[in-house]
């Protein structure tokens, strides 16, 4: 059974027919083209399909597209400036290293700007010792929340930098 | 194409290499819009949108296919065709019996491809393809590797090694030795899992295949599939562009390359995706067979050894032969008069075991170094010195003399790091809280690999650049980044002039990213097609004109043993009371030649050590053995290291130039870093508890009393 629903991705309004068995990382993908998210297991297992829906990260693969009817998401080619420079997470991934084969790597900038929008909105996790206080951004919060998101390359040391490089670039130029 | 073979002169003159140049490929990657198999707009020649295939596969570990019932997939909306093995296309060439898929009606594991479903939409074919019904009559199986498995010696082992060899009397040798280890080691299924499941587009116009694939080598792919379908290399095109990891999985053809290809050529002008599920992975795209190694060693009193025996076993499949070089890398490590090493093969009824990051070195070094550092305690010795102790004057395989050897040098700048004198030198002597605390070291290995065939274009543009082409392919390991710098090196010019053309089997022949031979070979042939090229048309070449040249034998593999080494040091912690195993310190020094460019090579070293880690403390494949199937057939249940598993983990190498090995100096380095780490963090985890463990990985409940 086929189903139309409108999106907006990376700030553009869209309407697409789905099935109603089509997941959101299949609508973006084979539906919209949009190929910014990956497809690594199509479980929720791996983390390659992350986006930031409705500002937060997001399993696309675990959703299916007629549950999203009206979002706003947000893909990795979507965290450009307006002048299509990139984002100081993106940057932070290209000065660090925290890639090889790049497939997993859009997954790991959105959740990386989730992370520091979670730690900025105060969000603990398993590794917070204070569960009252906001959590400081050690390395430790950063292995822990960036830890749905695997890497087979093994760029997690780059991915670590990335965080830490994109999290005081925020701090020393206001919100990112 | 032919080319004039050209030997090059070492490259003397740099400015690129040695540079951190980004990523020439960063910002679509970071971005998301680089394009991998399946994410090409591909259409047909009248606009046609793709088809998307599923694989339909059997579920019986041998057997036959009685009959397949498609009527009701074929009821199911947007389901195109079903294609079987009676109505798919027939192949000029059935003798590789992994790629001849939908030949026959023969299941020789569970897992093998028996139908394949045509839809106008992913989610049609997929429910399309547990619509088809497979009839399929069960034959007795043997699908377990067991110590009484019956094995036999293959003709040769991976990579062409010989299968055995013997130098003087070990037996005798070690009746005869006073300090001995007689032990067996293990290593279990380990599935290579890339990001990008294996995947591809597939276009046949009627006159000619192109595949957007996602693989390690797109003129190997080519050279295999075009003379299968009974068509001329030409009539092929191989495109790999971006590729979400391989790590060998991706590194030779395996069969759903063959199904898109098969499955294109029933709907001629129409494109076909395939994206092989992360579950069919587990038994279509090769992974490491286990490996069971029986490691003996005699040694003087003194810790010197005197005979040295590796008998390595493995599993095959009953498909196509796949022999594990276990024992191989025992030949080279240490001096020993007294020596032999053996390989066995269990033929299954399971999928095709193939490469896997460091065939052989992995497993075969995993056995060894754990031996060696039992050794150093029956000796009452430190493992490093024990090492420097047996340190070989040649190399004991060929007698040939070392090229680059320092061995020693990296286990010594590795150990002053890490601060392996503070070592206390008993285990189970460090306790923090609840954990127990240890360290542990090991040897690295791998062999300079070098590829024959690769052949370069070198053109001049206007303004003072060049085109420089080669069917290479970057993995992830930063091909397309380091052949720039090799390229502007070669031609005196910089980075920024060069216009780097690879990944299309249309280009000259580029050999397989494999072997940790890529930039090796491919680098070889860049700096001969450069410098024949300056030598054709001088340093201020008219525009449009070029020079291709192949790679003549460079590397001295007949004068010198090239090899590249490292020392592994683990720190490891392991909870007292559950066994959990944890790794806050891991230091990589090796000796690799020169590093072309120190950021993406040290990531590659740094990923060698995350996937040994991962293999050290998670990775285990399981086999029902009553069905053949993998039951650990995703990410839930085969685990492979996440972030939070990776700590303070770093890698650096010994400067160095190897012009014995390639005109840059450099050696390959996408391997050595997966070498001895597991057996670093097993001898960490021994110093800390006292519990040797010899079965990889290191679960908890190795450690629970």
């Amino acid at each position: 059974m086929d189903a139309e629903i409108s999106l907006t991705v990376d700030g553009v309004r869209r309407t697409v027919m789905v099935d109603t068995r089509t997941t959101l990382l299949d609508a973006l993908r084979e539906r919209l083209g949009v190929t910014n998210p990956k497809k690594g297991c199509d479980h929720g297992q791996c983390g390659s399909c992350t986006v930031l829906l409705d500002g937060r990260r997001h399993l696309t693969c675990l959703s299916l597209a007629v549950a999203n009817d009206g979002a706003e998401v947000t893909t990795a080619g979507g965290l450009r400036g307006s002048d299509g420079g990139l984002h100081p997470v993106q940057q932070a991934f290209l000065d660090q290293d925290g890639y090889q084969c790049g497939y997993c790597t859009p997954g790991q900038v959105c959740s990386a700007v989730g992370v520091l929008d979670e730690i900025e909105q105060g969000h603990v996790s398993h590794v917070s010792d204070d569960l009252e206080a906001d959590p400081e951004l050690t390395d430790d919060e950063i292995r822990e929340r960036m830890s749905g998101n695997l890497c087979r390359c093994g760029a997690y040391v780059g991915i670590l930098g990335a965080v830490r490089q994109a999290a005081a670039a925020s701090s020393e130029g206001g919100a990112a | 194409m032919t080319a004039d073979q050209v030997t090059p002169e070492p490259l003397r003159s740099t400015s690129s290499i040695g540079t951190s140049l980004l990523r020439r490929d960063g910002v679509e990657k970071v971005t998301g819009d680089a394009t991998y198999a399946v994410e090409h707009p591909v259409t047909g020649p009248a606009g046609e949108p793709p088809l998307h295939a599923w694989l339909v596969t059997s579920t019986v570990a041998r057997g036959r296919v009685v009959a397949v019932d498609a009527t009701a997939a074929l009821a199911h909306a947007g389901v195109v065709s079903v294609v079987d093995h009676t109505s798919a296309p027939r192949l000029a060439d059935t003798s590789d019996r992994e790629l001849a898929i939908l030949q026959d009606d023969a299941i020789a594991f569970r897992g093998q491809i028996v139908a394949i479903v045509l839809a106008e939409t992913s989610e049609s074919a997929r429910e399309g393809a547990a619509l088809v019904h497979v009839e399929q009559e069960a034959e007795p199986h043997a699908a377990a590797f067991q110590e009484d498995s019956p094995t036999y010696a293959p003709e040769s082992v991976n990579g062409g090694s010989e299968t055995d060899t013997l130098d003087g009397d070990p037996d005798e040798a070690l009746a005869r030795a006073l300090v001995t280890v007689d032990a067996t080691y293990t290593t279990p299924h380990e599935h290579n899992n890339p990001m990008e499941p294996h995947a591809a587009t597939a276009l046949w116009d009627g006159e000619r295949l192109t595949l957007h694939d996602s693989t390690q080598g797109p003129r190997p792919v080519r050279g295999t599939l075009a003379p299968m379908l009974g068509l001329a290399e030409e009539q092929v095109r191989v495109l790999a562009p971006y590729v979400g990891g391989g790590f060998g999985s991706k590194g030779l053809p395996h069969a759903p390359e063959m199904a898109v290809a098969l499955a294109a050529m029933t709907v001629p002008g129409q494109p076909v995706r395939l994206a092989v599920t992360r579950q069919q992975m587990f038994a279509l795209t090769g992974y490491r067979t286990p490996t069971r190694s029986h490691v003996r060693l005699g040694a003087h009193p003194d810790g010197r050894l005197e005979a040295l025996r590796h008998d390595a076993v493995t599993q095959s499949s009953r498909v196509k032969e796949f022999a594990e070089q276990a024992a191989v890398p025992a030949r080279v490590m240490y001096a020993a008069p007294h020596r032999a090493t053996t390989h066995r093969v269990a033929e299954l009824d399971v999928p095709v075991p193939s490469w896997m990051r460091a065939p052989g070195e992995m497993p075969g070094m995993y056995a060894q170094e754990v031996a060696v550092d039992e050794l150093a305690l029956h000796a009452g010795l430190d493992p490093v010195a024990l090492r420097v102790r047996n340190e070989p004057d040649v190399d004991p395989d060929t007698g040939n003399p070392w090229g680059n050897r320092r061995l020693v040098e990296c286990l010594r700048r590795g150990a002053e790091r890490f601060g392996w004198a503070d070592r206390p030198t008993g285990a189970r002597a460090t306790v923090d809280g609840e954990w127990w605390v240890g360290t542990g070291v090991a040897a690295s290995t791998y062999p300079m690999l070098w590829m024959p065939g690769n052949i370069a274009r070198v053109r001049s543009l206007d303004g003072g650049r060049y085109a420089v082409a080669i069917a290479a392919t970057d993995i992830g390991t930063g091909a397309r980044t380091v052949l720039t710098q090799i390229a502007a090196d070669a031609l005196g010019c910089p980075p920024e002039a060069i216009d780097l053309d690879m990944a299309d089997s249309d280009l000259p022949f580029g050999s397989v990213a494999g072997g940790s031979s890529g930039t090796t070979s491919w680098g070889t042939a860049i700096v001969a097609a450069a410098q024949q090229f300056r030598a054709d048309h001088g340093e201020h070449p008219d525009p449009g004109v070029e020079t291709t040249a192949a790679s003549g034998q460079y590397a001295d593999m007949d004068g010198h043993a090239l090899h590249s080494f490292g020392a592994v040091f683990c720190e490891a912690r392991v909870h007292r009371y559950t066994g959990e195993v944890r790794v806050p310190r891991l230091l990589g020094v090796y000796s690799v030649g020169r590093v072309v460019n120190p950021r993406t090579a040290r990531s590659q070293l740094l990923g060698g050590l995350v996937m040994g880690l991962s293999a050290a403390l998670h990775e285990e494949g399981w086999r029902d053995p009553r069905t053949g199937h993998t039951v650990t057939q995703d990410l839930a249940t085969y685990h492979v290291a996440a972030h939070a598993d990776v700590r303070d983990i770093d890698a650096e190498w010994l400067d160095d130039i190897d012009e014995l090995s390639t005109p840059m100096g450099s050696r390959g380095i996408g391997e050595i870093g997966i070498v001895g780490t597991a057996a670093a963090v097993a001898n960490a985890t021994y110093h800390a508890t006292g519990v040797r463990v010899r079965d990889l990985p290191l679960t908890a409940d190795h450690f629970l009393e």
